[in-house]
């Protein structure tokens, strides 16, 4: 499939089986992430949040689907774009927003902002700003979980631009060639910042860089929320019980900017509307009114709810203190070991052999 | 006591840290079946399997970052570079992902990792193959940075170095792989953040690390010859810099010389100079003088890199100019 399937008709009736009270979950989680990113761009008009702020709104699904075919153990590691995921994972609302805000109480104690959320205890094991320099260390967390043999598998997200960078190639290449235990996601919302996939890539399917790698690859335009589950969770499946490594190309669109300073000027007006047409999470409104009786006012009273949710958020960033001065040293360097377990006594010896193709030199 | 080279000081503590914790594992081009470009992993494989001695393709950003990954999920890499020359392709892991990670997730991931291998110049091998990163790498924060000289350093150090909690660089030198010295036979660490007196002396403090180390003890031979007592103080830690011993030895002698394989401009000698006049200038009875790489890039010529390199003879003239002594 291509962007122009973007399109076509809604899908109706829907390929994947699902229930109301399914349905009413995940389009609520859907409705989280974006009330809470739109709550988010209006504090930094009002100059409450600063630095770069990169939202997420028209790709919710995939953040919410990944959270439902994870198990306890497993990690994502994304990019700078990364509210959706820590809401979807279950982040707190108010530590995120108060991370925008740069306060005390935020995600990373205001020392990362919105390019840079890490809440461990949910899975999210990170949002990295530099373009594909998280790529190796997905490849790194999921070479662990082989090492350990814990049964974890690494999700990493990336937005199509990243795919020209060496790093993305690089951390391929040894998930491959070691069979690791990760699920590549690129996220092809079709434009890295200003520029339009058609002027890096000199194809327009990514995912035919996978078999070079030995990965299975799988592609999907993103219109609904059970599609991209059901997806991601045959991929999860192959890495976690095969140590297969995948890449999926999920084709989605962003209704904002790349971030706030950008009016998106390269897109017509025509491309988003036709995007915005097909929005996951319009669709699923509409399913929910449509085909399971789920009235307006029962909408209106959940995304009032949500709302009320993402306002307390903003209110509690609104009102936490700023870090303390003396905050700006703290964590440079581990200096309490016995405060993170994970440095203390590890006595298992049955560390499994690596997965290395065998060569013979005597052919 | 065994008499050992770096290189047999370094795999003995890569075996005996390997075998104390089953989470240490070693990482790199030719440290498995090819028993190490410079043969400090020699039987490492056949000891402990491909999965703790894991050979890579050439990409180090790639295996760096993997590094990286890995010990945010609780292993304790050791990431070979064959040599720092090629870790710039891998900076943006060095710098952005392994310095910063701990500080930037407010202390939810540690970082357990080293990354070693040789550092500086070498023998005839031109400018991309002949770079000294001690500055480069201590510039950002988040990095320990450790600088060997002589095989009990080397153990004791690199043992400190994949037991700590936090990143480290970790330099060693193509052209000391083979220098021998005493490796007591039973265990021993040497903290991370101390300086040594290789040489005691009174009337100049000469600092170096590494490569320089042996630069610095001939000019004090020189210099004696001259009525001139050098004492020589190997930092072998550039972050966290051991300043006090370096203070303690200037406010003796007052007069001080830093001798680094390394470039002049920027360089790590010049934070040592910058240190001593920030902290102590009052002790000083002369300017802080510097033998370093010439501010060029390394030819290939052996007449033109011996130029280039830091010389004993020059470290001499340095000395003896901090003396106010008649060169």
């Amino acid at each position: 499939m291509t962007a122009s399937d973007a399109s076509t008709s809604h899908g109706h009736p829907p390929k994947i089986p699902r229930t109301k009270d399914e349905l009413l979950r995940l389009y609520r989680q859907m409705l989280r992430i974006r009330r809470f990113e739109e709550l988010a761009a209006r504090a930094y008009t009002q100059g409450k949040i600063s630095g770069f702020l990169h939202l997420y709104i028209g790709q919710e699904a995939i953040a919410v689907a990944t959270k439902e075919v994870m198990e306890p153990g497993d990690r994502v590691v994304t990019t700078y774009r990364d509210h959706g995921f820590a809401l979807a994972l279950g982040s707190d609302p108010k530590a995120c927003m108060a991370e925008l805000f740069g306060k005390k109480t935020g995600l990373v104690g205001g020392k990362g902002g919105s390019m840079h959320f890490f809440d461990r205890k949910v899975g999210l094991w990170g949002g990295y700003a530099i373009v594909g320099g998280h790529v190796p260390v997905a490849a790194g967390h999921a070479f662990a979980s082989k090492y350990l043999g814990d049964g974890a598998v690494t999700f990493c997200f990336m937005g199509e631009g990243a795919l020209p960078i060496g790093a993305t190639h690089e951390g391929f290449l040894l998930a491959g060639l070691w069979k690791l235990p990760v699920v590549f996601v690129i996220e092809n919302n079709q434009y890295a910042m200003g520029t339009p996939l058609a002027r890096t890539s000199p194809v327009d399917d990514l995912t035919v860089r996978g078999p070079v790698y030995r990965f299975v690859t799988d592609r999907l335009v993103v219109r609904d929320v059970f599609e991209v589950r059901e997806h991601l969770a045959r991929a999860a499946r192959r890495a976690r019980e095969q140590s297969q490594p995948c890449l999926l190309e999920l084709v989605t669109y962003r209704f904002r900017g790349h971030s706030m300073s950008d009016p998106a000027k390269y897109r017509t007006k025509e491309e988003v509307e036709r995007w915005k047409a097909q929005d996951p999470v319009h669709r699923h409104e509409r399913e929910l009114m449509e085909d399971f009786g789920v009235t307006e006012e029962a909408l209106e009273a959940l995304d009032d709810e949500v709302v009320a949710e993402m306002q307390a958020a903003v209110d509690f960033a609104d009102a936490s203190p700023l870090p303390d001065p003396e905050e700006r040293f703290q964590h440079m360097y581990v200096e309490d070991p016995s405060a993170h377990p994970e440095l203390g006594p590890f006595d298992r010896t049955d560390i499994p052999a690596l997965t290395v193709r065998s060569f013979d030199p005597k052919g | 006591m065994a008499i050992l080279q770096i290189r047999e000081a370094l795999r003995a503590a890569l075996d005996e840290e390997m075998a104390r914790d089953p989470r240490v594992f070693l990482m790199g081009e030719e440290v498995g079946h090819y028993d190490g470009a410079y043969k400090v992993s020699q039987g490492l494989l056949a000891k402990y399997g491909e999965m703790r001695v894991v050979d890579t393709p050439i990409c180090e950003a790639g295996f760096a970052g993997v590094g990286i990954g890995a010990a945010m999920a609780g292993l304790r890499p050791v990431v070979e570079f064959m040599t720092f020359n090629f870790s710039l392709v891998a900076f943006d892991q060095l710098i952005n992902n392994a310095a910063k990670l701990h500080h930037l997730s407010n202390g939810q991931f540690t970082l357990p990792i080293v990354f070693r291998g040789p550092n500086g110049a070498a023998h005839m091998l031109s400018s991309t193959h002949s770079q000294a990163f001690d500055a480069l790498l201590s510039h950002p924060p988040g990095f320990k940075v450790v600088s060997i000289a002589t095989p009990y350093d080397a153990k004791g150090l690199l043992k400190s170095a994949i037991r700590d909690p936090n990143p480290v660089v970790f330099f060693e030198s193509e052209v000391m792989y083979g220098v021998k010295g005493e490796v007591p036979d039973e265990e021993y660490l040497i903290p991370i953040g101390q300086a040594d007196v290789k040489r005691p002396g009174s009337d100049v403090t000469v600092i170096t690390w590494g490569q320089g180390l042996p630069v610095a003890l001939r000019a004090a031979e020189l210099c004696a010859e001259d009525g001139i007592d050098c004492e020589v103080v190997d930092v072998r830690t550039l972050r966290p810099l051991d300043e006090k011993t370096i203070f303690d030895s200037v406010r003796k002698t007052h007069r001080a010389v830093v001798v680094a394989h390394e470039w002049p401009t920027c360089g790590f000698s010049g934070h040592i100079a910058t240190r001593i006049q920030e902290e102590i200038l009052d002790e000083l009875d002369a300017p802080v003088l510097r033998e370093t790489y010439e501010d060029v890039n390394m030819p290939y010529a052996e007449n033109l890199e011996k130029l280039v390199i830091p010389s004993a003879e020059r470290a001499r003239e340095a000395i003896l100019r901090v003396a106010y002594h008649r060169i």
